[in-house]
Parts: structure tokens; sequence; C-alpha cells
């Protein structure tokens, strides 16, 4: 009767989609990630710039690198998904704002070469690129890796101009010793280890990290833009609140029991959710699609995981931060969570055996 | 997005999706009813089950609702002459189906007159027995009218065996771009409700509750109007959230019941069955008229003039879109043709296929309106998990089935999905996870097969052997026995022999 003219390729239902897409996620975090990012610029000048500019830049790069060694077909296009680039933004929040360039070049290359696409690529690692990166330069390198400097409007020092920086940021010119400062987090370890109490060693409470005028990392800082910025993806239903809300309850609530016990030993849950990485890694860390549980549930736990572990390692460990060890062990937890965390099916008992159907119905 | 769903995200409640559901401005246009065309393409197989037996010649003259194939084993339906005319073939025609395969199908040139055979109505249907009724009910080739076209009269029959207390009405028409139910419920409210009170008098059920999504107002309100005075008949506004329609999401949103996994509606005292079909239903008793015609919409951002339209079943799509306004443009822009809604609807090779009993709608969609791209990885994001309305993982299935292992994904429930298309519409990566799906169930389907033929070629071979062995050995049993009979044979002549040679020396003794 008719010829059999297929006219278009065949495609299985559904022939319409809700428009959500990779890159529109990727551009949503990063949107969130920009207050904060802009706010650190200002704190710490066109080093922090040269910084996050060349950490992205690199990450891309090797991105490319390995899509090509690969023999991806479609390298453009996945280079515009955007992963490269939040990956790079990521790890830049997490340096020193003032860390020297071949950071930011071997801090990308560990998060997108041996972070990412040696598991396959995107989707298929097992751990935070950012937070593998993090952990591997501060392991290798701890030096440059824990030189902290003041916010600039807190120095005494004035603002280094463009090539200043850039020079600053190339390793030619020394950081000045009058802008470096230990971190919150730092000096309480530094001063527990003097055997100095920590209500005499903390003058001041953790209230200015709100608003980031405090040493630290180029990005975490400012806990407040760091909070809005994941309320804003909590909003347009990028992250649910399952992870954030385990991290910060993970941390706040030992830290709330042992601060009441021991205030002398140990800090008080204020300063632990606004001090270093914490915010950062409730809101865009412990997020990541790709090493967090898939069900809601699954989340909790891995978020609660991952705030405990940060707490227990700020409080006993030998480092004074933690986030970045937490999340990478909560990654390796993740599949055995996903194993023991499945949605219960339909008609289906939590065994997976057909509900009893009642008697009398 | 309301207050109340955005509640029920945050505490996870949040099975299925919210689409853009595209029913307006089709939705409230009235109705129209296209004309005969001059000629219609019957598929055999409408239905679920059994495809229907020709009864006709090539060329005998045939009424209007005159059955022109019958219905084959337990689960199969009748398909009736949708106007009067002449059979001019049985032949293979292009089946509705992404395929492009061809299907049996008898094709009937239109004679203009229109002609009914005397139809066997019933004034009074709650004096005729239930079990009459599903005979009606199946000789009129009714079928359920809101897609999966499973023959109605089985599951009347079948509910009122079970002894169902509840009949669920499905007038949720949870698919965006289809308001066909909408459009019915609108205009015929009160012979839907009097459907329902035939098909409650079937199935034995105490009451209906008719399931209506809220984004149909109109619908509702006619409804309620007509089922005022009838108080076993309640209409019940539920959310609008797609699969509402779905059976299981259905009867647990108006009921509160789960239907266990692997069980049917019926064990747990329900019967669902569509709005349209109550009407149909309806036609079959009241006027004894078979089912030959339906109301299907015509929608998607390539066609003239959106709206509903009553078709004679066997019409050709093409013609229907032609009566419809056509596309714009004359198909300039048309990026997917498709039968059925745009969740769970069939990609159509052309536009030359019928219009068969399920067919819901039309949809002539352009390149925005499907977001073809090529898929990106899977990014684990977990949007499938929350969508999906089963509680499955899409994206671990979906993932083992790349890997062709079809068992470890039936083992996390693959045989649970319902192919609904939530998690291949909310996913970010744009994988074609329904498609993975289907495929495995193919798959699954083909091995299944194998292992019933291998099974049966084995025994076969088996019986083969032992049949062989028999024989031979019958055979060595009757060479046996005739060696023992010649030899008994001999033994006995010798016997004779001796016994005459001693008589002879006898009698010469004697002589």
């Amino acid at each position: 009767m008719n010829p059999v003219s297929l006219t278009a390729q065949t495609v299985a239902s559904p022939h319409a989609h809700g428009g959500n897409s990779v890159s529109r996620t990727m551009f949503r975090v990063q949107l969130a990630l920009a207050p904060a990012t802009l706010y650190g610029f200002w704190l710490y000048g066109w080093p922090a710039f040269f910084l996050w500019a060349l950490t992205i830049l690199s990450c891309v790069g090797f991105e490319a690198l390995s899509l090509k060694l690969a023999g991806v077909p479609r390298i453009k296009g996945t280079l515009l998904d955007g992963s490269a680039v939040l990956t790079g933004w990521l790890l830049a929040m997490t340096l020193p704002p003032w860390a020297p360039w071949w950071v930011a070049v071997l801090g990308g290359f560990i998060a997108i070469v041996i972070g990412k696409q040696v598991f396959g690529g995107l989707g298929q690692n097992v751990f935070n690129p950012a937070m593998v990166a993090r952990v591997a330069l501060l392991v290798s390198f701890p030096l440059p890796l824990t030189l902290w400097v003041l916010p600039l409007p807190m120095s005494a020092l004035a603002t280094p101009d463009f090539v200043g920086s850039l020079r600053i940021f190339l390793g030619s010119l020394p950081v000045p010793d009058a802008v470096t400062s230990a971190t919150l987090l730092g000096h309480a370890k530094t001063e527990l280890s003097r055997g100095v109490d920590l209500a005499a060693a903390l003058h001041a409470g953790p209230g200015l990290s709100w608003i980031g005028m405090r040493a630290g990392s180029f990005g975490e800082s400012a806990a407040i833009l760091i909070l809005c910025g994941g309320l804003y993806l909590l909003i347009t239903r990028v992250i649910s609140w399952h992870a954030p809300l385990g991290v910060l309850a993970g941390v706040a609530i030992p830290a709330a029991i042992a601060h009441g016990v021991d205030p002398g030993r140990f800090l008080s849950p204020e300063a632990h959710l606004l001090s270093g990485a914490l915010m950062l890694g409730a809101f865009f860390i412990a997020t990541d699609y790709v090493t967090s549980p898939n069900t809601t549930t699954g989340q909790l736990i891995f978020g609660l995981g991952v705030g405990l572990l940060t707490w227990v390692i700020r409080s006993f460990g030998a480092y004074p931060e933690g986030v970045a060890f937490a999340v990478l062990l909560m990654n390796a937890m993740t599949p055995v969570i996903d194993r023991f965390c499945k949605p219960r099916i339909l008609g289906r008992d939590r065994k997976g055996k057909p509900i009893d159907i009642p008697e009398n119905a | 997005m309301g207050f109340m769903n955005l509640f029920k995200h945050f505490l996870g409640d949040d099975w299925g999706v919210h689409p853009d559901d595209r029913k307006r401005p089709a939705a409230d246009r009235p109705l129209r009813v296209m004309p005969v065309p001059e000629k219609l393409y019957l598929p055999l197989q409408q239905h679920l089950g059994g495809p229907a037996r020709p009864v006709v010649l090539v060329g005998q003259q045939v009424k209007k609702g005159e059955l022109i194939a019958e219905a084959q084993g337990m689960i199969s339906a009748p398909i009736h002459a949708p106007t009067s005319g002449t059979i001019v073939a049985v032949t293979d025609i292009t089946a509705p189906h992404p395929s492009g395969l061809t299907l049996p199908a008898i094709i009937l040139a239109a004679d203009g007159r229109d002609e009914w055979i005397d139809c066997q109505g019933c004034a009074d249907p709650f004096a005729l027995d239930p079990v009459d009724i599903g005979k009606r009910v199946a000789a009129a080739g009714v079928v359920g009218l809101g897609g999966a076209a499973f023959p109605s009269a089985v599951k009347l029959t079948g509910a009122a065996r079970s002894k169902v207390k509840t009949l669920v009405i499905n007038g949720g028409e949870c698919e965006p771009y289809l308001s066909c139910d909408d459009r019915q419920m609108r205009d015929r409210a009160a012979e839907i409700v009097d459907g329902i009170r035939i098909m409650l008098h079937a199935t034995g059920a105490a009451e209906a509750l008719v399931g209506i999504e809220d984004n149909k107002p109109e619908a509702i309100a006619a409804m309620q109007a007509a089922a005022a005075a009838v108080p076993e008949v309640q209409i019940r506004p539920v959310p609008a959230r797609y699969p509402m329609g779905s059976e299981k999401q259905l009867v647990q949103v108006l009921t509160g019941k789960e239907v266990a996994a692997e069980s049917r509606t019926f064990d747990i005292g329900i019967v669902v069955h569509n709005v349209g079909t109550a009407l149909a239903v309806r036609a079959a008793i009241r006027d004894g008229r078979p089912l030959i015609s339906r109301v299907l919409t015509i929608n998607g951002n390539c066609t003239n003039d959106p709206g509903n339209i009553e078709v004679l079943v066997g019409t050709l799509a093409e013609e229907v879109i032609a009566f419809a306004g056509g596309l714009k443009g004359d198909g300039i822009g048309l990026a997917r043709r498709v039968m059925g809604g745009p969740m769970m609807g069939m990609q159509i090779p052309h536009w030359r296929v019928p219009v068969v009993k399920g067919t819901s709608g039309i949809l002539a969609f352009d390149a925005q309106e499907v977001a073809a791209q090529e898929p990106d990885p899977c990014i684990r994001c977990g949007s499938c998990v929350k969508a999906c309305p089963m509680g499955l993982l899409p994206l671990e299935m979906s993932a083992r089935i790349g890997n062709a292992a079809y068992d470890e994904a039936v083992g996390i429930g693959l045989k649970d999905c319902i192919a609904c298309g939530c998690c291949a519409y909310v996913c970010p990566s744009k994988i074609p996870l329904v498609q993975y799906f289907v495929h495995a169930k193919g798959e699954l389907a083909a091995q299944d097969r194998n292992k019933l033929r291998n099974e049966a070629t084995k025994k076969l071979a088996q019986q083969r052997q032992e049949r062989l062995d028999r024989e031979a050995r019958e055979r060595a049993e009757a060479a046996a026995k005739r060696k023992a009979e010649r030899e008994a044979a001999a033994a006995a002549k010798a016997a004779a022999e001796a016994a005459a040679r001693q008589a002879a020396e006898t009698e010469g003794e004697s002589a």
C-alpha cells in the first residue's frame, strides 16, 4: 500500500522536554557563585582575579586536551556544558587568594585530568574534582596553600596595583608579611596546640565572617553571600535542601554539644559554621550531583557525614580545616549510601516484594 | 506552581512532573465533526490482545455499523464498518507505529449514503443482566479510549467476577496538548454520567469516583452539574500533575489504596475506565451502536487550527489534518508527527496512517517543541529519581541497560516501569531513558521467546528420540515375536509330522 518512507529518525516518547539542560544547571551554579566571587575580588584585589581566571582557564584547557586525547567527537559541545569552568571556579574559591600561578595550573591539571577525565569524564568521577585538587595541593605544597592574606580593606598596606599584582601572582614579588594572617580555624588550632585556652585566644567572635572580613580562602569568606547563592540554587531547584542542611547540622550539633561541655577546648557552632569552607562546602560541594547520592534521604545522610567528619577533623585532626577531606571520604561512601537508600517502588515493600493485598478489599 | 506543590516538593512528595499543558486554545474550541472520507483504512489490530478476523469478502457491500471483523480469542475486539460502502481490499497498510511497519487492514470505500444497519438499542439498561451488558459491550467492539485500547468488556465482566466495590473513572487527561476528554466532559456530561451508571450496573460496584485534573474547571463544573442528582457518581478534582491519569497513580490519589506490584486493581476492589469509554459503553447499550468513531485532539505548533474533532475510525491522519485547517506553511518547520500525547504517544513516519480506536490525538510539533538534541553524559543529578512516579532509579536502570545487563535492570525495577516519560522529560542531559527501557523490555521479551522456543525444540527432539526408541523396541519385539511364532509353528509342524509318522507306523503294524 504505502511505501515505508521514514522521513525522520525514529525516537521514543516523550516528545516534549522540560527544558532543563546540563549547561543551564552549570550556569545557574556559576551565577550563584558570582556575588561571593566579585566580593572576593574586592577583598583581595587583582592577584585574586588572576588566580580565579587562570584556574578556570587551565581547567578548560586540560579538559579540551583530555577530550582530544580521548578522541571525543564533540569537544566544543562538551566544553560549552560549563562543567570544567565550574570545577575551576570552585577550586579557585578554595585557594588562598594570593596563591602563585603554578598553583592554579597544577590545580587545574589535578582536578580535570586526575580528578575527572581518567575516570571517563563528566558524570563518571567518584571524587569531587575540585576537592581532589585542593587536597592534593594542600598535602603536596603546604606552605603556599596556607599563606593567607588579610582582606585588603583591613590591611594597613596599600592595595597592590595591576602590575604589582601580576608580579605577586607570577612569584617575582614576595607577598609582604604585613598582609598575611592566620585564619580563624588555623589560629584556634595553633593556640590550642600551645595550650592557650580558646576563650583567651579568640578576642573577637566569628561575626565578622558573615561579611568575610577575616583571612581565608578567596571565595570562602563572605558566608552571607555564599548563603544567598545557596538559597538561589534551592529556589531554582538546582539543589535540594537535604545535603546542605545535613552538612550544617552535622557540624553544628556536635559543635554545640562539645562547646557546651568545654568552651575552652572546642569552638562554638557559630565559629564552625561561618569559618573555612563550610558554607561553600554545604551548598556547592556536598550538592555536587556526580559525587553525591541520588536520593534525598541519601543526600541527607551524605551531608550529615560530611558535617560530622569536618567537625571531627577540625577538632581532633592535625589540619585546622577538614571540609575537603570530609567530602572526599563521603564521596567514597556514596555508592554504599546509594545502595541502601533506594526509593520504595510503588506497589512493593522496601525489599522489593509486592505489597500484601488486603483480604477485605 | 502553587504553594502546595512547593511545600510538597520540600517534603519530597513530588512524584511526576508539571509540564506546560498546552491544552488551550484547542480545548476551548467547539467540537467539529469530520464528514465521511472517501476511503477508510481499518487495521485488524486496534486493541490490546488478539487481532480481529475479517468476516467480509472483497467487493462485499456493508452498511454502517456492520461487523466486518470478529474478535479472536479471550482478549480481542471486533471491528465494524464506520460507514456504508464496499470492501475494496484486505491488505497490509502502514501501521500507526514508529517502526513504519505494515499490518493487515480492511479497506472500505464509502458510498456516501452513510446508511446504518438496524441497531438493537435498549431503553432500560438497568433491567439487563450485567453479563448481558458485558456481551453487548464486547460485541460493539468497545475498547479503552484513554490510549491503551484494552477491550472494555473484559474489564467489565472481570470486575463483576472480582466483586469490585469502586469504579474509578479517569477524566484526568494528564497528557499535555490533549483535550478530547475535557471537551467531551464539557459537551456530553449527562451522557457520560449515564454511561458511568451503566458501568456501575455492569460491574456491580457501589460507587464511581470521577477523577478530573483541576486544570479543567469547566469540565469539573459540567460533570458536577450532571452528577448532582446521582449520589453514587462523585466528581473528584485532582491536582494537575503528570501522570495523574496513570491507573495506579489515580487510584492512589482518589482512594488512598496502593495497587500491589504484579497485580491488578481488581485485587483491591477497584476497576478503572476512561470517560470516553463511558460514552462508548452508553452508545453500545442504549443505542446498540458499535464503536466506529472517536473524538481526538489536533494540536501542536505546526497546526493552523488546533481543536477537537470527531473522526471515523480508519480515517487517514492526513485527511484529518486537512479537515482541521492543514499545517502551517504546508508543513514547513514540521519536526515530528505524533499520534497520542507528547509524553507517551508514538512518532509516526508519515501522515498516511489511519486513526484507530485508541488514537487520542494527532500532534504536529515544530523543532522548538520537541527540543531534540544529542544526549549529554549523565551527571547523576537525580532529577529522574525525583520525577519517577513509580519510585524507580531511571539513571541506574539505563546505566545497566547500556551494559546489556538486562537482568540487573529488572532487579532494580525495570518491570515496574510504566514508560510515562517523566524521567526523560526532566533529564538535563536529554538522555532518551524511555527508549532504553522499551529496548530492554523488548530484549527481555525476545530472550523469553527464545527460551520458550529452545525448550519447545528440546522437548520435540526428546519426544522424537523417545518415539524412535519406542518404534525400534516395538520392531524388535515384533520380530522376536514373529520368530518365536515361526519356531513354535515349525515345532508344531514337526510334532504333527512325527505324530503322523508314528500313527502310520502304528497303522502299518496293526495292518
